[in-house]
């Protein structure tokens, strides 16, 4: 790490804090506290996220999953706590981010057309004047096809099922050329066709080596999906490969008394060291 | 009419045709740049906005007679009314920022309060010396009784502007309407965004005072916007049919003013609005309420047409009249509740699809395809004739419906 990183606030009680390179960690965040009001939604949370790798973040409702992505992009404020993209500050790392939202947080009948929502990823490129070209629609065009949707091209996005608008949101990511992609509940309610189409782009993503973060809901797909976890309930629980870190001790200390010792049993987990 | 047709073609003389052509320049800038609010469902602000200019107007006319000049300088009157309109739209997004109000608590107070001190502020004004004919009253309803070709180029220069502003910003601004969150990610400053767009509506709203007034300004912003949404999907459609639109009510309603005395130009220019946007929400072709009426009807009937096949197919009487109706519409069965040949026909292979719908649920694993099921989905629109030979496979041969 550089001179001018200050001491972390994270409080890890007294487990050792990971060893990596994290000079130039596709996403490191350091003592990270984040609240809306006066009750802490993330607290001093340190996390690093790994190129070529697919990391899925994990907590109950209300745990701070999406709280601590939005945060480290600067969607919502925080209180304190560093962030740096690939060593760099967020500032000037930008082009190297690919966020996709919660599909609940948008308008689907606002009017604009599938192949207008992937152009908005160029937007950045564009800038505010200059005309979108051919080559901007053929590339948002291949990147529709990317995720089977391009045939949908011209179509009102009110008139996409739930799958497909997610596949769209996925579809405007990729066409920012990024090399961090933050995906917010990607597969919350999508069928299983989007859900198979989103995990294949992603793979892809994950062997060109970009870092993937998702924030995941459904535990029995982590260990099929994965290369590591990050275990949040408002503070950091546990991180690490999905061999280690995805532990019935881990799940327990994440979820308390939310989640069953017997569903847990079903995931089929290592057993905890 | 022949009044009217005069005014529309400039020949309703000098000051009709200078309110007409100002009138569709503040019209098509107020709709254009209305068009963000609509998007971004923050319409009302602009209402809070365009109360927080009588103040200003009030101010401006007492410290311009305060300092020796005409107090009726249309420049001075506008510059001060920008100000307390800048000072109202900072507190509403401030209220509603930094303090648990929320942003329509917000707007009615700055609203009502920022109204009441320019009203205080007239009536002190009527009772200056020199406030007698001010005339200021006009900045509430709009008056164009004295409009002056400088109050043209006000408008004509604020209003390009304005419409200039509107198409460099436009990428962002629809960016931050759709998708506040991933604007914000991309590194857009969503707050600066929604402070420019508000500020373009305040320029269009300031501009606008002289010819339609602060009350009224509202509808030229939203109507137009509104009224465009019914004819197309695309947000840049939206944003010029709306400029177009605003345009030709601001200049089909001057000239229906001028057509006879005492119309005020204002209130026509809205009414004609209205009608443009009342007659896109009934007619409009795939979002306007009659079309959503016939999609209705047709999908009723569609419905209807199918399970009074499979209750030919179960031979069970029919006793629902929208069901007969539609079977003897299309043939399928005769008046008195027979089915016909070609009834029997259907209704057999709308129960053999129902079965191979069956098996296909047992036999396919794919989850998305079968769940596409919704009685209506023919079942070839989702299987291949390969797939459906199988499940006929396993169903056997045809069977006959009706015992014939």
């Amino acid at each position: 790490m550089t001179a001018s990183t200050p001491l972390s606030l994270a409080a890890n009680d007294g487990r050792p804090v990971r060893d990596i390179a994290l000079a130039d960690a596709p996403l490191a965040i350091r003592g990270m506290t984040v609240s809306y009001g006066e009750k802490p939604a993330v607290f001093s949370v340190d996390a690093t996220f790994e190129a070529g790798k697919m990391t899925a973040i994990i907590g109950p409702n209300g745990a701070g999953k999406s709280t601590l992505l939005k945060a480290a992009l600067g969607v919502v404020p925080r209180l304190s706590g560093e962030v740096s993209v690939y060593g760099a500050p967020l500032a000037t790392a930008r082009d190297r981010i690919a966020y996709v939202p919660q599909r609940a947080s948008v308008d689907w009948d606002f009017p604009t057309t599938v192949i207008d929502v992937v152009l908005m990823g160029l937007y950045r490129k564009t800038g505010l004047l200059s005309r979108l070209t051919g080559a901007h629609k053929a590339k948002a065009l291949e990147c529709l096809d990317r995720v089977g949707m391009a045939d949908f091209a011209d179509r009102q996005i009110g008139q996409l099922s739930g799958g497909q608008q997610q596949r769209v949101f996925l579809s405007r990511a990729l066409a920012q050329d990024a090399d961090l992609y933050l995906l917010d509940e990607p597969f919350a309610g999508v069928d299983a066709a989007t859900e198979r189409a989103i995990i294949d782009v992603l793979a892809a993503l994950k062997a060109d080596g970009k870092a993937v973060v998702c924030v995941h809901h459904d535990l029995a797909t982590v260990s099929s999906y994965f290369d590591n976890v990050f275990l949040i309930n408002v503070r950091r629980i546990a991180e690490g490969p999905v061999t280690e870190a995805f532990t019935p001790e881990n799940l327990h200390a994440t979820y308390g008394g939310r989640l069953a010792t017997s569903h847990i049993d079903q995931l089929d987990l290592v057993a905890g060291a | 009419m022949d009044a009217f047709l005069n005014a529309l073609f400039l020949g309703a003389g000098y000051n009709a045709a200078l309110v007409g052509i100002g009138a569709a320049l503040l019209g098509f800038a107020a709709g254009a740049s209305g068009t963000f609010l609509f998007l971004r469902k923050r319409a009302l602000v602009s209402d809070a906005v365009a109360h927080a200019t009588l103040p200003g107007v009030g101010l401006a006319f007492i410290a311009m007679v305060a300092l020796g000049f005409d107090g009726r300088s249309l420049i001075g009157l506008l510059a001060g009314s920008a100000v307390t309109a800048a000072i109202g739209l900072v507190l509403v997004e401030w209220m509603s920022r930094k303090t648990r109000l929320s942003e329509d608590a917000a707007i009615g107070a700055v609203l009502s309060v920022f109204f009441g001190i320019g009203i205080v502020l007239l009536t002190i004004i009527q009772t200056m010396s020199q406030g007698r004919q001010a005339g200021l009253e006009g900045f509430l309803l709009g008056s164009t009784a004295g409009m002056l070709f400088q109050d043209a180029v006000v408008i004509a220069i604020g209003g390009s502007l304005a419409v200039a502003a509107t198409f460099v910003l436009r990428r962002p601004m629809t960016l931050v309407a759709f998708d506040p969150e991933y604007a914000a990610a991309s590194g857009y400053d969503v707050r600066k965004i929604d402070l420019a767009m508000m500020s373009l509506v305040m320029a269009v709203t300031v501009i606008g005072l002289k010819l339609v007034g602060l009350i009224l300004i509202v509808a030229m912003l939203i109507i137009p916007a509104v009224t465009a949404r019914f004819w197309t999907e695309k947000s840049d459609t939206v944003i010029w049919s709306a400029g177009i639109l605003g345009a030709v009510s601001g200049y089909v309603g001057a000239a229906i003013s001028a057509s006879a005395p005492a119309l005020p130009t204002g209130p026509i220019i809205v009414l004609v609005s209205a009608a443009l946007f009342t007659f896109s929400l009934f007619f409009a072709p795939a979002r306007g309420v009659a079309a959503a009426v016939i999609r209705r009807q047709r999908f009723q009937a569609r419905v209807h047409h199918r399970q009074g096949l499979l209750a030919l197919a179960r031979q069970e009487p029919i006793h629902d009249k929208l069901t007969l109706k539609v079977l003897g519409r299309d043939g399928l069965i005769r008046p008195d509740g027979v089915a016909t040949d070609a009834g029997r026909a259907k209704a057999a292979k709308v129960a053999r699809d129902e079965r191979r719908w069956d098996v296909a649920r047992e036999v396919h694993k794919d989850v998305s395809l079968t769940g596409r099921y919704d009685g209506l989905t023919p079942i070839e629109d989702v299987f291949t004739p390969d797939e459906i030979a199988q499940f006929d496979a396993v169903i056997g041969k045809p069977t006959a419906v009706g015992g014939a």
